[in-house]
């Protein structure tokens, strides 16, 4: 994959006959399109139809999936007083100046 | 007189805009200075870089359609102001690209070391066991374009076309940076997994 795809080759919206079960190919490729919701409807049914029926492939979506919540959870950072103060004056002295 | 009954009309019409500025945007703050301190890796750039964005949506207020997605416009002030301003401060010329990782990279080394404590899987052991300052690091240590478009999607949550809007890139480049870029970032905190024997060493 490179990082100049166009916007005609996202991957996600491949015909496929409704009904049908993703294997564990396909489930590996499409985990990130599966778990950020950017999938079309049948892709997302045929990609959970395989999963209810192997077990490999949900402990890995799953650890995905939990990972994605360690990162967000882990990456905060506290503003510091300063800053909000500094901003709170820096934009009274735009009101009082006029405004835009 | 009608004139100036206008003219203070319009006047009243800002000082509102500002006033809900206020109430609205202020709110951001703790998520707009995370994504400024793995912006600029610094924190007095990040304190600037977030003024910055403060000031340039004050101004730009009058011009943001009420109802639109104002947490999103707000980042891509901060993105547009990071690029533009930020980036080129840096001493060192970065790296632009990200070496391909394999799928499932970190699942496959956590599993493969044996033991987890108290029932709990080694998988579920690692995921335990990363620390504020692994994550933080390793979003860090990815390239410009790759970081944000990771910080975009997992630490704010946005959409891929929200990124595309904010970073103004194509959908596919923005998928192809948020996957490639969670892949490295991978390598990145099973590098320090390894270092404390939580991860298996990379072939």
């Amino acid at each position: 994959m490179t990082d100049e795809q166009g916007p005609s080759s996202q991957g996600r919206d491949e015909p496929a006959a409704s009904g049908d079960v993703a294997d564990c190919e396909e489930t590996v490729h499409r985990l990130y399109n599966f778990l950020d919701g950017e999938l079309t409807e049948e892709r997302r049914v045929a990609i959970s139809s395989h999963l209810d029926g192997c077990g490999d492939c949900l402990e890995a979506v799953d650890f995905e999936a939990e990972l994605r919540r360690v990162i967000s959870d882990r990456c905060k950072d506290r503003v510091p007083e300063q800053l909000r103060n500094r901003i709170a004056e820096a934009l009274h002295f735009e009101q009082s100046r006029g405004g835009s | 007189m009608s004139v100036g009954a206008s003219q203070s009309e319009a006047k009243v019409a800002v000082v509102a805009d500002q006033a809900r500025f206020a109430e609205d945007a202020m709110g951001f703050m703790p998520s707009l200075y995370t994504a400024a301190m793995r912006m600029t890796r610094n924190p007095a750039d990040a304190e600037d870089l977030v003024q910055e964005t403060y000031l340039k949506a004050y101004r730009a207020y009058g011009r943001f359609e009420a109802g639109t997605n104002l947490k999103a416009w707000l980042y891509r002030i901060l993105t547009n102001t990071y690029i533009n301003g930020y980036r080129s401060r840096r001493r060192r010329p970065e790296e632009t690209d990200v070496e391909d990782v394999e799928d499932l990279y970190l699942y496959r080394r956590a599993g493969a070391v044996a033991g987890g404590i108290g029932g709990r899987s080694a998988e579920d052991e690692v995921l335990e066991r990363i620390t504020d300052d692994e994550v933080k690091g390793a979003i860090e240590s990815l390239p410009d374009a790759f970081r944000i478009a990771v910080l975009l999607a997992d630490v704010e949550g946005f959409s891929y076309k929200e990124i595309a809007e904010i970073t103004d890139v194509p959908i596919g480049t923005v998928m192809s940076r948020i996957h490639r870029g969670r892949r490295a970032l991978q390598k990145a905190l099973g590098e320090f997994g390894r270092q404390r024997g939580l991860v298996e060493a990379a072939p």
